[in-house]
């Protein structure tokens, strides 16, 4: 935290100062480390389990917070019988099906909890139908067709026939909607049923004791036993913990997973929604938070709405059933959609056309960004838009991204700086090796200058949520241009080209609302009007205050509902800047944080279930019985007169079916999840596996790596075997402080690149001399991939991890901000990783990894390719030899020379 | 009367008020004259700075029209007028020399740059969307209408603003285009 986000890092300094302990997990020794009290390494891809022997230490010893755990989480709850652990099938739970890699998750469901199918697809009467359940999870609806409908199960096997459509699909639902649940699970306070998820949690960490969390991460008992008395005497009524993570966290196979063992001993340790507490994702970008609130993701529409899914959502009917009769605010999605369908069509969009639902397209798997370019190279995708991206550097595996790039009909590049992925085509490193030329690539580019952040106006969302506007300094010169002008005026050129059109798929484009005023010379959008429609408007014409205005009928509109409010009263809210010494610690007249200007979610966990806070030093919301409302230091994160003593009545729904002592009031039960039964692709309760290249093999079960980790296939993304002397280093990637990212907005400024000018990697004073490096002199790494030199840097920053098994892991670390452009220049660190994905987000496991080092440069040229076909060959991998442009090397020649021609 | 000894540094500190030399007396009269650019700056824009996500305060300062310095913004409470290195060199960003300002174009297999105007640029761009729209567009896939486009994909970076986003995904959207992906995901 201290090297990439410093300032943020005032206030962990702050809370040191004032007798916080601070811990630092990392297996590298950083800045943060220097601060904190106790510095922790860790054999890297191992924090599950760290953190799940964390969970066993305080079920064990009973430390959680009993009467948080019994009344806000689902502890009590019933798992039903069919549900088979971990435990009991080495490393797999219940519904696995290796043909497929994918779980059929419905023996996870609470007990009573049948499958059915989502309202939509069934009607009372039907056998199967549920007035109280609701499947919404694209996989749940799916499986159960298959099940126990023919006519639906003879449709998916058809659509099996087409590798591009799975038959779960449930990777594509993760991050949107709620995952659904019965609303009503059967329950056990006292926690002793043998089937409460409590005991359940209880059996699934029991051999996560001390001594296998040293076999696994290489952390002493001692150590272990430090860490888990500070964090679990720091958390009950009067004291609270906070976990930090980033993409330390996130960028693994089963990245989702660390974050749910973080979730299960946080709710366990009463740290949710209390001030001082929760867990906290330090998102890397200025406004990645918001370009995932108002996504440009390919599964999620603004404000977590799933994309229509082609298997499920005929009509805006189906669309929404799945969450007609779901508890929580998930409850009101129809109102969410239609209200966003009204932004995007205007009058265009009435009851009789379904609000235009079906002009929108439909998705039917994974069409992330990896597989795009996948797609690239097999010439499946024509054109590209890069804006203010540069996968040729920041993402991993550098050549299949440029592979892709080779295949493109035109690529628009739209940035600051003549980046790598604009130039690939004359200067990337495949021209050297051979595998390109200018002569046989086919791509057209434009690069279209791009504004920077002080050229243009607008909000970005930081990573707490909070919406930030910025001024517009001065106009951007010469050509630049915002990239808000650029979509604004694409779209203009497209509707006026197709004008008068009656093909059914112009239709969209044409009626979409797309007149915007435009200010100045350039004639560039205001911005302003973008954000007043994002907040959405009344039937009264005025600027809707709270998503709780939007309805389903049509009579409101609201480009992203949980953004409603940020142009509250018809103010921008997220221009405020009332200065910090001029309110207290929350800060709430500062910007504007999503929902509702609430700075901390789910904050009714603050306060006991009668409304009472847990102890004067953390109170922060309550129930004031005097005036019948909540209230508190921030906006309360519950109805604000729903009373503690709430029982929803027989039949309730969205908001309405939650009681007044469920604090997490987006779940479709209100209570925070140590188990999950539905929702994830790769098991309802964390489970450590090793990495997809490792060199330890898995301690705790047979199932090595994540059994549901999704791969790309082909020549130019060759997998690392695990524990292969070949490759016998693990490496992991990071940033530094003075550089950012693939160094599009770093290595072309001067102070920065004086300030870090060249590309190195750290290596343990034990590994420097198992291999000969000498410090500042040239090492080359080497995968299934490529290979790469950079300096050495000897230090004992990074360690060797000694595992109680008597085995050494050596560890590499490598900062990937460099290539070939710019001020300050180096090989990319990331040409040398490969691409696996974690199957619910389809991130990629660039954290950890395995390669060679070997002392000296790197061969050039041709030779370069020689060189890493060795090694795989050794490593007993496929050949990773391609043709022109990273083409299928048995690529009919003559389309070479087409495309030569 | 003013003396060349005046302007010797050693005789204002034995005869001035400032006997140990660490105030005025050591002050030359370029220093005198100096003036931080934030002092004769034309105004100031508020701004937030565009590289991690913490979202520390910046105040953009502006002199015939050219961004002059970039400072932290003392009233945030997120960062209490701090910038970190990235932060504090941001100026940078805007004035850097090897900065292009100009729409480039490379022709299909051609080994250099060329020149293009912008309007040019935009007119071909949009020619080119619409051509690879129609020649990846699926009515239905597998027997289901998806009603979309796999000819054209985009990936955006995060320092892009919300309202910029919810274009791109809008209108992409209405375009039939859903390979739309952002660093949010990587």
């Amino acid at each position: 935290m201290a090297e990439c986000h410093p300032v943020g890092f005032q206030w962990v300094s702050e809370a040191k100062a004032k007798g916080a302990k601070i811990i630092h997990i990392d297996p590298r020794f950083t800045r943060t480390s220097a601060i904190a009290d106790l510095h922790v390494p860790i054999r890297m891809g191992t924090d599950i389990a760290f953190l799940g022997g964390l969970i066993k230490y305080v079920l064990d010893n009973d430390l959680y917070f009993k009467e948080y755990v019994v009344a806000y989480t689902n502890a009590a709850a019933l798992v039903g019988e069919d549900f088979v652990d971990a435990e009991d099938l080495d490393g797999l739970f219940s519904g696995f099906d290796p043909e497929t890699g994918q779980y059929d998750e419905s023996s996870w469901q609470y007990e009573g909890a049948e499958q059915v199918a989502a309202a939509g697809q069934r009607s009372p009467g039907q056998p199967g139908y549920s007035g109280t359940y609701e499947a919404t999870t694209e996989g749940d609806e799916e499986e159960t067709g298959e099940a126990d409908d023919p006519q639906r199960a003879a449709e998916q096997d058809a659509s099996d026939e087409d590798p591009s459509v799975k038959a779960s699909d449930r990777g594509q639902a993760a991050g949107s909607g709620g995952p659904s649940i019965p609303g009503k699970p059967k329950r056990d306070e006292t926690l002793q049923h043998p089937r409460t998820v409590f005991q359940v949690l209880k059996r699934h960490f029991a051999r996560y004791t001390p001594e296998m969390v040293a076999e696994v991460t290489g952390i002493e008992p001692e150590v272990f036993e430090q860490v888990a008395k500070w964090v679990t005497s720091n958390s009950n009524r009067e004291r609270t913990t906070a976990w930090v993570y980033s993409v330390g966290w996130t960028q693994h196979s089963v990245g989702a997973q660390y974050i749910r063992t973080a979730s299960i001993l946080q709710a366990l340790l009463g740290n949710m929604g209390r001030p001082g507490g929760g867990i906290m994702a330090l998102r890397g970008h200025a406004s990645i938070q918001g370009s995932t609130d108002v996504p440009t993701l390919f599964n999620i529409l603004p404000g977590y709405l799933p994309m229509p899914h082609a298997l499920q959502h005929h009509t805006l009917a189906d669309y929404v059933a799945s969450s007609a009769g779901k508890a929580g605010f998930w409850g009101n999605m129809d109102a969410y959609m239609t209200s966003l369908l009204k932004a995007w069509f205007g009058d265009a969009a009435q009851p009789e056309n379904d609000f235009g639902f079906d002009w929108l397209p439909k998705i039917n798997g994974d069409h992330s960004s990896y597989r795009t370019i996948a797609d690239m190279i097999a010439g499946k995708v024509h054109g590209y838009f890069l804006v203010g991206e540069n996968p040729s550097v920041g993402h991993p595996n550098g050549k299949m991204n440029r592979f892709g790039l080779a295949n493109l009909d035109w690529l628009v590049v739209r940035d600051l700086q003549m980046i790598e992925s604009a130039t690939f085509w004359k200067e990337g490193p495949e021209i050297e090796s051979g595998e390109m030329a200018p002569e046989t690539i086919g791509t057209e580019v434009f690069f279209m200058p791009a504004a920077t952040h002080v050229e243009k106006e607008g909000t970005f969302t930081q990573t707490q949520r909070l919406l930030q506007w910025r001024e517009k300094a001065v106009e951007p010169p010469m050509d630049a241009r915002s990239d808000l002008w650029f979509f604004f005026h694409l779209g203009r050129l497209l509707r006026e080209r197709l004008a008068g059109s009656t093909d059914p798929k112009d239709q969209p484009l044409l009626n979409l609302t797309w007149d915007y005023p435009t200010i100045g010379e350039t004639q560039d959008p205001d911005a302003e009007a973008v954000l007043r429609e994002i907040n959405g408007v009344g039937p009264d014409g005025k600027a809707l205050s709270s998503y709780t205005e939007m309805k389903a009928d049509g009579s409101t509109s609201g480009g992203c509902w949980i953004y409603t409010g940020v142009y509250a009263d018809e103010v921008n809210q997220a221009a405020r800047r009332k200065s910090h010494r001029e309110q207290g610690p929350v800060a709430s007249e500062w910007g504007w944080a999503w929902p509702a200007n609430r700075r901390m979610l789910y904050n009714r966990a603050s306060a006991d279930p009668e409304g009472k806070p847990w102890s004067e030093r953390k109170r922060y919301v309550w129930w004031d019985e005097e005036s019948g409302r909540w209230t508190g230091v921030d906006t309360p994160d519950f109805e604000a007169t729903k009373r503690p003593d709430y029982q929803p009545p027989e039949g309730a729904k969205a908001q309405d079916a939650i009681s007044g002592v469920d604090p997490f009031i987006m779940q479709g039960d209100g209570k925070a999840w140590l188990y999950a039964p539905a929702g994830l692709t790769d098991g309802p309760m964390p489970t450590h596996y090793e990495p997809a290249e490792s060199v330890v093999e898995n301690a705790l079960y047979g199932t090595q790596s994540n059994p549901t980790i999704e791969r790309i296939a082909g020549p130019w993304n060759r997998e690392n075997p695990s524990m292969s002397e070949v490759f016998p280093f693990q490496v992991t990637t990071y940033r530094l402080t003075e550089h950012h990212t693939a160094g599009g907005m770093s290595r072309t400024l001067p102070y920065l690149s004086e300030l870090q000018p060249e590309f190195f990697v750290e290596v343990s004073p034990e590994l420097a001399e198992l291999r000969g490096l000498t410090n500042g002199e040239f090492a080359t790494l080497v995968s299934a991939r490529s290979a790469i030199e950079a300096k050495v840097l000897v230090t004992e920053r990074i360690r060797p991890i000694k595992l109680r098994s008597g085995q050494v892991v050596h560890q590499i670390g490598m900062p990937y901000h460099w290539s070939y452009a710019g001020l300050s220049t180096g090989d990319n660190a990331n040409d040398l990783l490969g691409i696996v994905l974690d199957a619910n987000t389809h991130i990629q496991e660039d954290k950890v990894s395995t390669a060679d080092i070997i002392p000296g440069r790197r061969p050039r040229g041709p030779e370069l390719l020689d060189f890493v076909e060795g090694y795989r060959m050794r490593a007993g991998v496929k050949s990773g030899r391609v043709g022109i442009n990273g083409r299928e090397p048995d690529e009919d020649p003559s389309k070479m020379e087409e495309a030569g021609a | 009367m003013k003396t060349w000894l005046d302007a010797w540094p050693v005789f204002r500190q034995l005869t001035g008020s400032d006997p140990l030399g660490r105030g005025h007396a050591a002050r030359s009269k370029a220093t005198e004259q100096t003036v931080s650019r934030t002092a004769t700056a034309d105004r100031v824009a508020k701004s937030v700075c565009p590289y991690c996500a913490v979202g520390c305060g910046q105040r953009v300062f502006v002199k015939d029209e050219q961004i002059v310095q970039i400072e932290g913004d003392p009233d945030s409470p997120i960062s209490r007028g701090r910038l970190c290195p990235k932060g504090s060199a941001s100026k940078q960003l805007v004035t850097s020399p090897t900065r292009v300002t100009t729409v480039k174009y490379r022709r299909p297999y051609a080994t250099d740059w060329e020149d293009l105007d912008l309007d040019t640029a935009m007119e071909m761009i949009a020619d080119r969307v619409l051509a690879a729209r129609e020649k990846g567009w699926q009515d239905e896939d597998a027997g289901k209408r998806v009603n979309r486009t796999m000819g054209v994909a985009s990936l955006g970076g995060a320092t892009l603003d919300n309202e910029e986003n919810y274009l791109m995904k809008k209108l992409y959207s209405a375009m039939g285009a859903v390979q739309i992906e952002n660093q949010a995901r990587i």
